[in-house]
């Protein structure tokens, strides 16, 4: 056997044992009955496929997918003009961009507790203005669907800053020369000329904040208190509280499809380019 | 390059980075200044300590802390040995299937890969009788920073001239000769870059983890998680920024080692 075959034979086992083998587990338990005590049973059933589609559930699909579209817009609104910044700057770009990282490399949950320690009642949002007596009773800015989106877009903003900025560095200066010499405003040549030619970073920095955004566990739960549920609250609840492991593995198997079919163009260019 | 015949409204494009500057960094400061505030509301009182010393009376903390540092260290070991040794094969040879699998893992979001290993290990558990504990997180953790170890390794790969190896084979050298002495000191820099993030990923990891730990492993980021849910607390903040420091130090690590 060759020298490389060996070097791939642990990523083979890898691949079997603790990936295949559970999304195989997991796709058959999708396909059986739930026991009397939370176990899993035959006969082979469709019944939980057939339980997606009752409204309750749709609406979930529904609010994930809308929350993620939402999360990937607000993205996409704040990280442009940054990356637009970055890309002319003069000096110091290093710097930015570090800078832009940076919280990126900080823990998850610890950026997501950052908004749960600023937006709760007695929170510095709150505390300040109501010192400040502007308000009376604290607001209620925690535990809403607004702290989720919010708490998203904050999480996932580098993803859509990177990808932009590359495609501003590579843009030929001399196309907005053009645009300038044809008499084109500075406004009507960032509308008609960058943000077409920017198109290649919008796409993959949407891809890179919509897919962790439908799947997304953590910041519903913590900054939606349990009251918001999206697709990763329903199949965590699903495994654990409700104990319906059948129906929990149809929601993951319909959530990967999902993400999957949204990341297919990307990942065949993608894994092609960077392996 | 510049962009000079460009102009937009430049003051307001500057303006406009400072506040987002601000609105990504601003929070994590002042969950960090409020950490040495001696009241436990957030009304500033004076400076104090006294929260980071609570983090070392906290038994949970404590035990949390050293569970998230043994899982990280040998998930680290375990992803970066097989991470580092996939990418050297995939840099030989390609392979689609392996090369989809690592995107596929990059992409399956957190609460998938939690459930479904969990399913694994249940079912696993049935013949053999074992439990959850440290074991299973550690072996999830290594599971999905493989693929984060074979990007950045990869990427150092690019940067490897593979007539190095021929030439040293051209000169009597072994296939593992080549590879030890020649490709491998050259990767070092991406290795240690690669071992860096898979450790920072399993240290922040709660949504995997939160599924396979067995009662006797909570990790720290399942105890903070605990204390959250409860409502928000100094002692949270202060262990929120020795965390973040840490972090910091290691990723300025990781830089500099890169760079080299």
């Amino acid at each position: 056997m060759k020298l490389r075959s060996w070097f791939l034979l642990p990523a083979w086992l890898w691949l079997a044992a603790l990936f295949a083998a559970p999304l195989a587990i997991v796709l058959s338990y999708s396909f059986l009955s739930r026991g009397a005590f939370g176990g899993i049973e035959f006969p082979w059933t469709w019944e939980s496929y057939q339980r997606l589609f009752d409204p309750l559930y749709l609406a979930i699909f529904f609010r994930s997918a809308v929350m993620a579209a939402a999360a990937t817009l607000g993205c996409l609104l704040l990280a442009f003009p940054a990356a637009l910044f970055i890309s002319r700057a003069r000096r110091r770009k290093y710097l930015y961009l570090q800078l832009v990282l940076l919280p990126f490399w900080t823990s998850f949950l610890v950026r997501t507790y950052a908004w749960l320690f600023l937006l709760r009642d007695t929170g510095l949002i709150n505390t300040v203005l109501q010192s400040a007596g502007i308000i009376h009773r604290p607001l209620p800015l925690l535990y809403n669907s607004g702290a989720v989106l919010l708490g998203l877009v904050y999480g996932y903003l580098p993803f859509m800053v990177l990808p932009i900025y590359a495609t501003l560095e590579r843009l030929d200066p001399a196309l907005l020369e053009a645009a300038a010499d044809l008499g084109a405003r500075p406004w009507a040549a960032l509308f008609r000329v960058v943000v077409p030619l920017s198109r290649p970073g919008i796409a993959a920095g949407s891809i890179l904040v919509f897919i962790p955004c439908l799947g997304a566990y953590l910041t519903p739960d913590l900054l939606g208190g349990g009251r918001i549920v999206l697709v990763g609250n329903l199949v965590q609840n699903q495994f654990t509280t409700a104990r319906d492991w059948p129906f929990g593995s149809a929601v993951s198997i319909l959530l990967m499809a999902l993400v999957t079919l949204a990341a297919w163009r990307y990942l065949r260019r993608e894994a092609g380019d960077l392996l | 390059m510049s962009m000079r015949r460009f102009t937009m409204p430049r003051p307001w494009l500057g303006l406009y980075a400072l506040a987002f500057f601000a609105f990504l960094h601003l929070p994590l400061i002042t969950l960090a200044a409020f950490s040495f505030n001696s009241s436990r509301f957030t009304v500033w009182e004076h400076f104090s300590l006294s929260w980071y010393g609570a983090i070392f009376r906290d038994p949970q903390l404590l035990e949390g802390l050293w569970n998230s540092t043994v899982i990280a260290l040998a998930a680290t070991a375990f992803s970066t040995a097989i991470g580092t040794m996939c990418a050297y094969g995939l840099w030989k040879r390609r392979s689609r299937v392996i090369t989809g699998a690592l995107y596929l893992s990059l992409v399956t979001p957190e609460i998938v890969t939690g459930i479904s290993l969990l399913a694994l290990f249940q079912w696993a558990f049935r013949w053999l009788g074992w439990q959850l504990g440290l074991y299973t997180v550690i072996l999830a953790h290594g599971a999905f920073s493989i693929a984060y170890v074979v990007i950045v390794v990869a990427a150092r790969l690019r940067t490897v001239s593979p007539q190095l190896e021929e030439a040293a084979m051209d000169l009597g050298a072994t296939e593992w000769q080549a590879f030890l002495h020649v490709t491998l000191p050259a990767l070092v820099p991406g290795i240690v870059a690669a071992a860096l993030l898979a450790l920072t990923v399993s240290f922040d990891d709660y949504v995997i983890t939160s599924m396979v730990a067995g009662v006797d492993s909570q990790t720290l980021p399942m105890v903070i998680y605990a204390m959250a849910r409860r409502g928000a607390s100094p002692v949270i903040n202060a262990i929120s920024a020795l965390i973040t420091a840490v972090f910091g130090i290691l990723i300025l690590i990781s830089e500099r080692v890169r760079e080299a």
